[in-house]
């Protein structure tokens, strides 16, 4: 990303999005005073967003939604088309903010021409749209840990199918936090537009049929993928790798951005670098990752949002190859893919970006008269990305990122120079276990946990 | 009194610093801190969860045999039981040692803030939780916790799967302290 780059992306302000925002946040605070409690300031709000989306292919249905609500009525259904309409008000910020994004960067980025996918399953479904509706009601204010651990039956339902993970980890995420906060009405401060999010899309993925969730389709592709770095996921009961990368398809086709996840379901005291631990079925993808080496891929599905579905036994590590050099060489003329109707949402934005020459000025990276802020808060603790090495870098490889109206780099990979000794460092470094001595020691002090709780499982689960 | 007593102002008082302006209008940002590493095989499962810490106790003596301990926010009843329930016999009108390993090790896990915090006790300058508390052996369901401990580990059970979870970009992985 050049200075020029920087410079119109912070410039730029896309037409509306504040307006939408604005919106949202009326939304928003239905929730969290619960939708049985709507005074007339609060349907007032309804109502502009059942007027902005007016003209929309569901203006209609929201406008109906809003008018039941205002005369004490609160449906499923009617609940369902309003997280449809916010999810819609959010999409096109993400549109916007991502176009401005690829603009600035020069990046094509490929249509979205696919249909809706078949239905799932519904079964299990519907336990979860009545939580999430008896939520809606209450409203965050009144959540306490009844309705909290009435969420526990639902969610061990959903994990039990493999095509409901979707779901099942969100709704998870949402209780955890839910749970902690309990009983929430004494909290002073919370996080509204976050907690709105999850619902909304909790809501949506529930849906009657599943639709939402079922696999996009793909097609098949092979040839030489090139990391560029690792973005890690995690909650209590989760964790996601998922790795940038631009594919080389064999055959000379252009090169394209793709990426690649893998996920584990795992408990709140596995954390740090042993989670790397419980994605070892991959082992291919972790050598290349802690090696950083090329990837070459034959037949592996790909899915129409650029997702790798990653097969390790369809891959092999090649030769050593610098993410640092893939992002300069490569990044600018590979091709960015469609980002998926349902997952447009701001937080969805993640573009790989090379960013050089700058200095570090307080919190972020100065190029020219632009400062880029740095998101510290997502360096994770099992990489050895610290702010200190990201605060004496000179050269990274990161997400551009957007939150509450921010721009942010999410580094992946640094390099730089302290105490005159150059250092590189990447999240995915300690994939096959922790390189830095003083890591593997602390690693080894407090034991090895997937291994005692994998013990206890087994002799306390099967009896 | 020590740090306990500081008032961080917001989220229940999960040590968090969330002072920042606009905190409200975020999407991804981790809002519960995330455990501390500790060693895990005397007191494999310890939660601040239905008002109670809770958790469960490795016996030192029968490897197939767990204690179930929990003491009340608030009132500080506190109990300890097998997982077949029956009483812990070194529950005599005090806390017995099961209670004590799992304070410590919630401590541990949570830091003291947190967990004097949600059990609402005032801890001396010595830290000591467990002699912080008022409360009285009373009777509780460990079926209840032990069910608790069972869903924890039928995690590791769960394959893990390479479709992509979306959903997850709201929960970024946030930098443990090293």
């Amino acid at each position: 990303m050049l200075e020029i780059q920087l410079s119109e992306l912070l410039g730029a302000s896309p037409e509306g999005v504040e307006e939408a925002l604005g919106l949202v946040a009326g939304f928003d605070d239905a929730l969290v005073h619960g939708f049985a409690r709507l005074d007339p300031e609060r349907l007032e709000a309804l109502e502009a967003l059942a007027a902005a989306l007016a003209v929309s292919p569901i203006g209609e249905a929201v406008a109906e939604a809003v008018e039941k609500l205002t005369a004490g009525s609160v449906t499923e259904e009617h609940l369902a088309v309003l997280a449809g309409g916010r999810a819609a008000l959010l999409g096109a910020v993400h549109d916007a903010l991502l176009h401005s994004l690829d603009a600035a960067l020069g990046r094509d980025r490929d249509e979205w021409t696919r249909p809706p996918a078949p239905p799932v399953s519904d079964d299990l479904l519907g336990g979860c749209r009545a939580w999430l509706h008896e939520l809606a009601i209450t409203g965050w204010r009144g959540v306490g840990y009844d309705l909290v651990s009435s969420a526990d039956r639902v969610i061990e339902a959903l994990f039990a199918v493999p095509a409901l993970r979707r779901p099942a980890v969100l709704l998870d995420g949402l209780a955890s936090e839910l749970r902690a906060f309990s009983p929430v009405g004494t909290a002073e401060r919370l996080p509204v537009r976050r907690w709105a999010d999850l619902w909304s899309r909790a809501l949506l993925l529930a849906q009657a049929g599943g639709r939402a969730c079922a696999a996009e389709p793909a097609e098949e592709v092979s040839g030489r993928l090139l990391v560029l770095g690792v973005d890690v996921h995690e909650h209590d009961t989760a964790v996601q790798i998922q790795v940038h990368a631009v594919l080389e398809p064999s055959g000379g086709a252009r090169t394209r951005l793709v990426r690649a996840s893998a996920a584990a379901a795992k408990v709140d005291t596995i954390a740090g670098p042993a989670v790397w631990r419980l994605l070892s079925d991959h082992p291919v993808l972790l050598g290349a990752l802690a090696e950083r080496r090329v990837l070459e891929i034959s037949g592996m599905p790909l899915l129409a949002g650029g997702d790798l579905v990653w097969q390790d036994g369809q891959a092999a590590a090649g030769e050593p190859a610098d993410p640092f050099t893939t992002a300069r060489v490569m990044l600018t003329g590979a091709l960015a893919p469609a980002v998926p109707p349902l997952e447009r949402h701001p937080v969805r934005i993640a573009e790989p970006v090379l960013l050089e020459g700058y200095t570090v000025d307080g919190d972020g990276f100065r190029l020219g008269d632009r400062v880029l802020d740095v998101d510290f808060d997502r360096l994770p603790s099992c990489g050895p990305l610290t702010s200190e090495l990201v605060k004496a870098s000179s050269a990274c490889v990161g997400l551009v990122r957007w939150d509450a109206g921010r721009w942010k780099a999410q580094p992946l990979a640094v390099q730089g120079t302290a105490k005159r000794k150059p250092f590189e460092a990447h999240t995915g470094d300690w994939a096959l276990g922790p390189t830095d001595p003083k890591v593997v020691k602390a690693e080894a002090r407090s034991g090895d946990s997937v291994a005692v709780l994998r013990e206890r499982a087994g002799r306390l689960l099967r009896r | 009194m020590i740090e306990v007593v500081r008032d961080r102002s917001v989220t229940g008082g999960m040590g968090l610093d969330v002072d920042e302006a606009g905190w409200e209008r975020r999407s991804a940002v981790r809002i519960v801190p995330p455990a501390r590493p500790r060693k895990l095989a005397k007191v494999p499962f310890v939660e601040l969860a239905d008002g109670r810490l809770q958790g469960v106790v490795s016996s030192g003596s029968d490897i197939s045999r767990v204690y179930v301990s929990s003491i009340s926010a608030g009132s500080h009843a506190y109990n300890c039981r097998t997982n077949n329930n029956r009483p812990c016999g070194g529950l005599r009108g005090l806390p017995c040692k099961h209670l004590r390993a799992l304070a410590d090790e919630a401590v541990l896990q949570y830091g003291l803030e947190r967990v004097a915090r949600y059990l609402k006790v005032d801890v001396d300058e010595s830290g000591d939780l467990v002699s912080a508390l008022g409360g009285s052996p009373e009777p509780s369901d460990a079926a209840v916790v032990f069910s608790r401990f069972l869903r924890h580990l039928s995690y590791l059970e769960l394959p893990g799967t390479t479709v992509p979870v979306p959903e997850l970009h709201w929960f970024p992985a946030a930098g443990a302290v090293r």
